[in-house]
Formats: structure tokens, C-alpha cells, sequence
């Protein structure tokens, strides 16, 4: 790909060279919009939650040559007549029956009936109870482990890179991150499972991880150049941002083709929803994290250092040498 | 060449890696062959190979959360429930310091199911009658024959009515019956909400002995504490016990009664789900409330016996949170298509790298493929001595860390192509794009283990199967990089076809715009800086924006400078 390597080449040299730094402004009114837009998707969109949340009981059943979606209501409505049953069908050989929470009796019937009703054995049929406290629980050890997680990655970060700055901006990308990662998975109408929460976890920690590796060539270039260089802090740090392109785009595609493989199949066989919905928040979350750390990271960082009086005393001397340079001409 | 330091670091690194897989096979080997408990493949969860699992909170009278003794007693009493209800290879385990979780593969039945959320009682029952676990007799024909099951018609109400829980009336002709036919091992025999004001036929737990009990006369709230200690005075372990004000009342006239009766009936039994704890004799006289059992206890076995009459003794019920059933089918289709994806996912990243690297994608390739076998042998390791078992979403870690681990290669290549462009001998780039790739491989991967550590420490089970397989991954990518690929390049780089920057290699320096000089010739890197007070700065002074570039460029125009762009200067 001899296209690839010319674009690596120019953009290692500073030939080529996107704004990330210099058009920083445009970059994040566009942050703004898309994280405002993630935001407001609840409104006209509402976020579903899977029963693990909400509390319930959910049916599969599975094996099926024509999903017929009315068998189902009424083999639950013969158990529980006031039942109300809400029924999916999921890809072309299942359907899946939700309905409040049902006594273990009654589930246990309930699975007998719709074995009966789509003529398979009970053994096709799955069933699952889950009490309206787990979910709650599980959201709150989440936010417990995500509170945890990032108090330690601000302390690592601010160690590791002998600037807080460094942490703030990684911190506010990953946010950022997340909030549209879940605006588009609840824009593309799935619910939020178990799974999905796996998934952002993972997009979380991947987030970081790829804002890391960018960061770590900003810290080369910014300290490297010193004193002394032709460059200024801004310059110094979009040059980092177009020098580790080239590996953010191979990254981002190698880390997605996978989870789109999962996605895909597992779209396309479906029925394993685990899988579905890991893979829709990976895939969608690991390309976010791309676009956040360059177009929202990387700014950041160069807009906090701004105001620093080091900053701001070389940035001077380089503009006004290369001032020089020009009248000299 | 062939002995210089880095060929001498990497032969040393990759042979340290085949040690380390040799070890990781010989120790599962040893588990396969020699223990017999592990297996060449990797556990499955319940998820993928179909089951139940059921999860309950133990909830404590007063309603307060339990503690984790109380817990782990609360596992130990579920586990021999589901023990005793047949069920084969059930995994309990507690979780979250609030939950058990209860695995059992296949269906779980409604009788499993109640006997699984009953509360936990212990009751003390004064001993009727022993004999030997057999429900069979060898009969006149030297046969062995089982006793019959108990006539209906036998009388089952006591001729006499009995005076206290050690009255002999209570053996009626159809209890005697019953004791005989009774099967200590048939689940359908549940002890465990036998009436308490009804003598009970049951056994011991590890059915060694069969027992006529008396019906309840204590129950497990009267025990105020229990403790193992040595006796001081003829040595061996014992276990003391508390009695509360009205069980030490109870518990002497009890003790009264027993005492210098004839065995069995001299027996005082405690229960435990209608199985029996133990079944001492009673020795003396005790109206102080603290008896203490002797025996031919262990410190464990003593331990053991009183953690659970002390836990046993606070009646834990269990509410479920949430049930779950998995068809076998499900599951493997699941499990199907997680590696259907899996290996299509691998198959675009092989593809997907050969197209940007070239032949060095093989060593993606290479790395990926030694990851795997890395990572099959120690979950089969951490199946056998962890218990560890694969889930869908641990399945699905697998796959996603197949992009995340390529990720750690990208940037080493990437490091390696940038000091080519800096017009860097191949040997000399594969070094120092190693020092510097490896710094930025160490802190990210070690952001990517805090969040798998993080999560498996507070995440539930689900999470935790995920958290699990993303760091163990994360820290043999880390391996791997270091023992693999790193040593694989430093060989490759000193290969004629590598060295010499083939174009198929992926490491061409002419096509990285390295300033070049005639055949396998490079300027070296201070020489084009020089004309300018750059030696000192490091490579990345060397790299020049638009700006610096143009000028650079007015000053070429002027005096003949060196420019910086990538220009070739010369072909050949």
C-alpha cells in the first residue's frame, strides 16, 4: 500500500499535516454537537433496559422454522391470564418472550406451554428470572469500579507523564467517549444489557489505552524539542498527533475487525445477544476513542499547556526567530 | 555477526520463551496425566454448555447483611443441598459479599430448586435408634435382598403416648419399617422439613450411619456461640459450645435424661437440614449451658463442626435474585459462533496486516499465533487449579484483545519505519525503535491491566469472566512482545531479504523516504544534520513542520543547505 506508506512518510516529515492542534476550535464545537446530540437521544429515543435491569422474566425459544410471534402471548396468557407478554423475534429461528416477573412456578409452566405451543422440546426453551434489585446492584459496583478506575488512571497518567494536564485532557476524551458511544448505541435501538455494560467498560479502558500511546509521543516530541527547537508547543504536539496517524488508523482498523466479525455474525445468526451487544458498543466505541483522542485529547492538552508561562515564553522566541528568518529572506 | 550481543539477547529470549511454554504444558500435562483433574480443553461456563444458575442472597434473621463467615457457611449448607439432590459437578460459590451463586449443569427441577432456597436450621434431637446405612439384608439364601417398602397398614401412630423426646414409644411398627427401606442416598428422601414435633429417620452426611431422631426439643437460635479448642485435660480437639439462658435450662434437663441411658439412647444429635452434624454420647450431667464435644476430632474436622453449629445455629434464608436457564443447544451454537467470528476476525487482521506490512506481517501473524497457544494452555491451567471457566463474554474478551494485542506490533512497527525514515540502518531502527516502543507499550498496557484488575475486583460474575480474559491476554501480549516479537525482528533484521529492505519486507527504506546512499548505504543521521546546531537534539528536532520546511528551503536557496524532505537522492 504504497499510498499508506507516501501519507506515513509526508505526515512523519510534517509535509502533510492535519490541524489537529490549529483548528482546534472547529474540532470541539463538533465534540459539542455530537456529545449534546448523544445526550439528547433519550429524549426522542428512549433508553431501553434490558430486564437484568428492570427486573423480569424473559423466555427463549429457540430452534424454530417460522418464528410465529402469536403463539407466544397466548401460551404465556394460559399460565398467567394477566400477563402481558412482550415478544421479539431474534434473527430467523427464535422469539423471545419478556413478561414482569413470574413466580419460579409459574416460569416452569410457562416454559412447558410454549414448548407445547411452537412443538419443540422443552429443552429449546430457556428461561430467565432476574429479581429487580440485581441490576441495581450491578450499576452501582459499575459506577464503584469506573469511580475507582479513572481516580487510579489520573494518578498513573499524572506519574508517569509529570503533568496532570496530561490526565485532565485523556480524562475529559474518555468521558466524551462514552457519552456518544452510548448516544449511538441507543440511536441504533438496543437495549442496554449486561453485555453493552461489558462493552463500555472495555471501550473505557481502550480509551485510555489509545490516548495513551498518542500522548506518549506528544511527551517525546514536546520534551525532546527543548529549548531550542523551530517549532512551537502547538506544533510540537499536532506534529506527535500526525506522526502516530498512520498507527492510529491501522490500530483503530485491526481492533475493529474482529469485534465487526462478531458483530456481523452475530448479527446475522443472531440469537447470541451477549455477543450482539458486546460487539456494537466495542465497535462503535473503539472508533469513537480514535476520533476522541485526536480531535479531543490532543487539543485539549495543547490548549491546557497554552497559558503556562514556559509555554507561552518559547512559543514567543520561536515565532518571533522564524520572523526573522522570513525578513532575512 | 552471528555472536553479536543483540543475536545472542534474542536466541536467549526465544528460548526462554519455549521454556516458559514447555513449563505451562508439562504443568497441565502433570494435571491431565498424573492428578487427573485437568483437561487439554478449557472449562465452559454454564453459558456455553448449557445449565442453570441460580443466585441468591443469604439474608440473616435480623435482616442484616451477612458476614463472610456467615457466607462461606451459607456456600458450604447450599452445597451439600445440592449435593444431596443428585446433582453432579454444581459449582456454588459466594460473590459480592452478599451473594451465592449456584451453577448446575442441565436442568435444575423444582424439588432442587426449593431445597436449594430453604432456610438454613439446625436442630437438636435426642437419638432413638442407630444402625448401619444398609437398606438391604442378606436373607436365608445368602442373597442380598432390599427390605420392602413399608406397609400402609402397619400401625404409625405410638401404642403409648411417648413422655419425652427419648421415649421408645416412638418407634411405631411403620417408623421401624421405614428406617429399614430408608435409602440415605435417594434424593427423594428429604430430611430437611421433616415436622419438628415427629421423630425423623435420616443420616449422618457423609451416610455412614442411619438414625431414629426424637422430634426437635432445641433448636439452633438457643446456641449462643461455638468454639474448637484443645482439651486441657486428656488432650485432642474438642468442640465447646454456649447455650443461652433458656437452652441451658433445656439442655440440662436433657442432659439429665440422657445421661447413663442406654445406648443409643445416652445419643444427643444435631441436625442440620435434616442431616446429621454429629451425635455425641452424653457423658455427664451439664446444667451450666457449655458442653463440649470430644471425639476423634482435628483441629479441622473440630473447626469445621463448630463453624457450622455456630452458623448453622442462625437460621439463613435464601431469596433468589435471579435464575437462569441456558439449553445445551444455545449454548454451543453460541459458542460456535463466537469462533466462527472469532477466526474470520483473525483471518481480516492476518490479511489486514500483510496488506500494510508486508512480509513483516507474518510476524503479527507469528506473534498472534503463539498467543493463542499460550493463552489455550493457561486457561486449561486456570480450569484446573482456579476453576476458571469460559463464558460467552469471556470468549468475546478473547476476541476484541485479538485487535488490542495487534495494537502493541502496529506501534513497534511504526517506531521501527519512523527511525528508517530517519534514514537508520534496518538493525540499528529494529534497536531503537524497540527502546523506544517498548515505553510506550509499558504504560498503556499497564492502564489496559488497571481496568481488567479494577473490574474483576468489584465487577460481578459476568464482568468478571471479561475482566479476566482481557488482562490475562493484556499481560501475555506483554510476554509475547518481549520474548517474540522483539527477538523475531532483531533475527529478521540481519536476514539478507529483511536487512537489506526488500521491498516486499515492509521495511524498505526507499519507500519509508529514507535518504538513501547508494546500496544498503545510509547516511547516517548526524551527518544530514549537520550545518546545523541539531546534534544534540534528538531525532524528533529533526522532523520539521510546513513551516520549518519552507524555511529551510529559503535558506537552501541562499547557501545550499541540507533539506530535510524526503527526497531520494540517489537510486540504485
Amino acid at each position: 500500500m504504497a499510498t499508506m506508506q507516501q501519507l506515513g512518510n509526508n505526515l512523519y516529515t510534517g509535509k502533510t499535516s492535519f490541524p489537529f492542534v490549529g483548528r482546534r476550535r472547529l474540532w470541539f464545537i463538533i465534540a459539542a454537537i455530537l456529545v449534546i446530540g448523544s445526550a439528547l437521544v433519550p429524549l426522542f429515543r428512549p433508553i431501553q433496559l434490558s430486564i437484568e435491569f428492570t427486573g423480569g422474566s424473559q423466555f427463549t425459544v429457540s430452534g424454530l422454522s417460522s418464528p410465529d410471534q402469536s403463539l407466544a402471548s397466548g401460551a404465556v396468557q394460559s399460565v398467567v391470564p394477566s400477563a402481558t407478554a412482550r415478544v421479539t423475534t431474534v434473527g430467523d429461528s427464535a422469539v423471545r418472550v419478556q413478561t414482569d416477573q413470574v413466580s419460579p412456578d409459574e416460569s416452569q409452566q410457562i416454559v412447558a406451554a410454549l414448548a407445547d405451543a411452537y412443538q419443540v422440546p422443552t429443552a429449546e426453551v430457556t428461561s430467565s428470572f432476574i429479581g429487580p434489585t440485581w441490576g441495581a446492584d450491578v450499576t452501582r459496583q459499575s459506577l464503584w469500579g469506573l469511580a475507582i478506575f479513572l481516580a487510579l488512571t489520573f494518578l498513573i497518567l499524572a506519574l508517569y507523564f509529570r503533568t496532570w494536564k496530561m490526565s485532565v485532557a485523556a480524562i475529559i476524551g474518555l468521558v466524551d467517549v462514552l457519552i456518544i458511544t452510548v448516544g449511538v448505541y441507543a440511536l441504533a435501538g438496543f437495549e442496554i444489557s449486561p453485555a453493552a455494560v461489558i462493552g463500555f467498560l472495555t471501550i473505557l479502558s481502550y480509551s485510555l489505552y489509545d490516548t495513551t500511546v498518542v500522548f506518549d509521543k506528544v511527551r517525546e516530541n514536546t520534551r525532546e524539542d527543548g529549548e531550542i527547537s523551530g517549532r512551537t508547543f502547538g506544533e510540537s504536539v499536532n506534529l506527535a498527533a500526525n506522526q502516530t496517524l498512520i498507527r492510529s488508523i491501522n490500530t483503530t482498523v485491526v481492533a475493529v475487525l474482529p469485534v465487526g466479525a462478531i458483530l456481523f455474525i452475530g448479527a446475522l445468526l443472531l440469537n447470541a445477544r451477549t455477543l450482539s451487544d458486546i460487539s456494537l458498543s466495542i465497535f462503535v466505541g473503539t472508533i469513537v476513542a480514535a476520533y476522541s483522542t485526536l480531535f479531543v485529547a490532543v487539543p485539549l492538552y495543547a490548549l491546557l499547556r497554552q497559558g503556562e508561562p514556559g509555554v507561552k515564553e518559547r512559543d514567543a522566541r520561536v515565532l518571533k526567530a522564524r520572523q526573522r528568518a522570513v525578513v532575512a529572506a | 555477526m552471528a555472536t553479536s550481543t543483540p543475536v545472542r539477547h534474542a536466541w536467549r529470549a526465544l528460548i526462554g520463551l519455549l521454556a516458559i511454554t514447555a513449563v505451562l504444558f508439562g504443568i497441565n500435562a502433570l494435571g491431565v496425566y498424573v492428578f487427573q483433574k485437568s483437561s487439554w480443553t478449557p472449562e465452559l461456563a454454564l453459558d456455553l454448555q448449557g445449565g442453570t444458575q441460580i443466585i441468591l442472597a443469604a439474608q440473616t434473621e435480623d435482616g442484616a447483611a451477612p458476614s463472610q463467615e456467615q457466607l462461606d457457611q451459607a456456600v458450604t449448607i447450599i452445597r451439600q443441598r445440592v449435593d444431596a439432590s443428585g446433582v453432579g459437578e454444581a459449582d456454588v460459590a459466594s460473590e459480592g459479599g452478599q451473594n451465592v451463586v449456584v451453577q448446575i449443569p442441565g436442568e435444575a427441577d423444582e424439588e432442587t430448586r426449593q431445597r436449594i432456597e430453604s432456610t438454613a436450621q439446625l436442630q437438636l434431637r435426642a437419638v432413638l435408634y442407630t444402625g448401619q446405612p444398609a437398606n438391604t439384608f442378606v436373607g436365608e439364601d445368602g442373597n442380598s435382598t432390599p427390605y420392602p417398602t413399608p406397609d400402609p397398614s402397619l400401625p404409625s401412630t405410638p401404642t403409648a403416648s411417648p413422655t419425652n423426646g427419648s421415649d421408645p414409644a416412638w418407634i411405631t411398627p411403620a417408623l421401624q419399617a421405614q428406617f429399614l427401606a430408608y435409602d440415605c442416598a435417594d434424593p427423594q428422601n428429604d430430611p430437611a422439613n421433616a415436622p419438628a414435633d415427629q421423630p425423623l429417620i435420616t443420616c449422618d452426611s457423609t451416610g455412614s450411619e442411619k438414625y431414629i431422631l426424637g422430634p426437635v426439643e432445641l433448636d439452633g437460635t438457643s446456641i449462643t456461640d461455638a468454639t474448637n479448642g484443645l482439651d486441657q485435660q486428656n488432650g485432642g480437639w474438642v468442640v465447646n459450645l454456649k447455650f443461652d439462658a433458656q437452652g441451658t435450662e433445656t439442655f440440662g434437663q436433657i442432659s439429665q435424661r440422657l445421661y447413663g441411658a442406654q445406648p443409643p439412647l445416652n445419643q444427643f444429635a444435631f441436625v442440620l437440614d435434616g442431616s446429621v452434624l454429629s451425635a455425641p454420647r452424653m457423658n455427664g450431667v451439664i446444667l451450666d449451658g457449655n458442653p463440649s464435644i470430644s471425639g476423634s476430632f482435628t483441629q479441622e474436622s473440630s473447626k469445621a463442626l463448630a463453624d457450622q453449629l455456630k452458623y448453622g445455629a442462625l437460621p439463613l434464608s435464601f431469596t433468589v435474585v435471579s435464575s437462569d436457564t441456558v439449553s445445551a443447544t444455545l449454548g454451543s451454537q453460541q459458542l460456535q459462533i463466537g469462533l466462527i467470528a472469532g477466526l474470520i476476525g483473525l483471518a481480516l487482521v492476518a490479511i489486514y496486516a500483510l496488506f500494510q506490512y508486508r512480509l513483516l506481517g507474518f510476524v503479527i501473524i507469528a506473534s498472534l499465533a503463539v498467543m493463542a497457544v499460550l493463552t489455550y494452555v493457561i486457561l486449561c491451567i486456570l480450569a484446573w487449579r482456579m476453576g476458571f471457566r469460559l463464558s460467552l463474554a469471556g470468549v468475546a474478551g478473547l476476541i476484541v484483545t485479538i485487535g488490542f494485542t495487534a495494537d502493541s506490533f502496529i506501534v513497534y512497527f511504526e517506531r521501527i519505519r519512523d527511525e528508517l525514515r530517519d534514514g537508520k540502518t534496518i538493525t540499528g531502527a529494529v534497536e531503537d525503535g524497540w527502546s523506544r516502543a517498548k515505553r510506550t507499550i509499558y504504560i498503556s498496557k499497564s492502564i489496559n491491566i488497571l481496568a481488567a484488575v479494577v473490574l474483576y475486583i468489584l465487577a460481578d460474575a459476568t464482568v468478571k469472566g471479561f475482566a479476566f480474559t482481557l488482562g490475562l491476554t493484556t499481560a501475555i501480549d506483554i510476554l509475547i512482545f518481549i520474548l517474540f516479537t522483539h527477538p523475531v525482528m532483531q533475527l529478521l533484521a540481519r536476514t539478507r531479504f529483511f536487512g537489506s529492505g526488500h521491498p516486499l519486507s515492509g521495511m524498505d527504506p526507499e519507500a519509508l523516504g529514507a535518504v538513501y546512499r547508494g546500496r544498503a548505504q545510509f547516511r547516517s543521521p548526524a551527518e544530514r544534520a549537520s550545518g546545523r546546531a541539531a546534534r544534540s537534539r534528538g531525532e524528533a528536532a529533526r522532523r520539521q513542520t510546513i513551516a520549518e520546511r519552507k524555511q529551510a528551503e529559503l535558506a537552501a536557496q541562499k547557501g545550499g543547505g541540507d533539506t530535510l524532505t524526503a527526497v531520494k537522492e540517489d537510486e540504485d
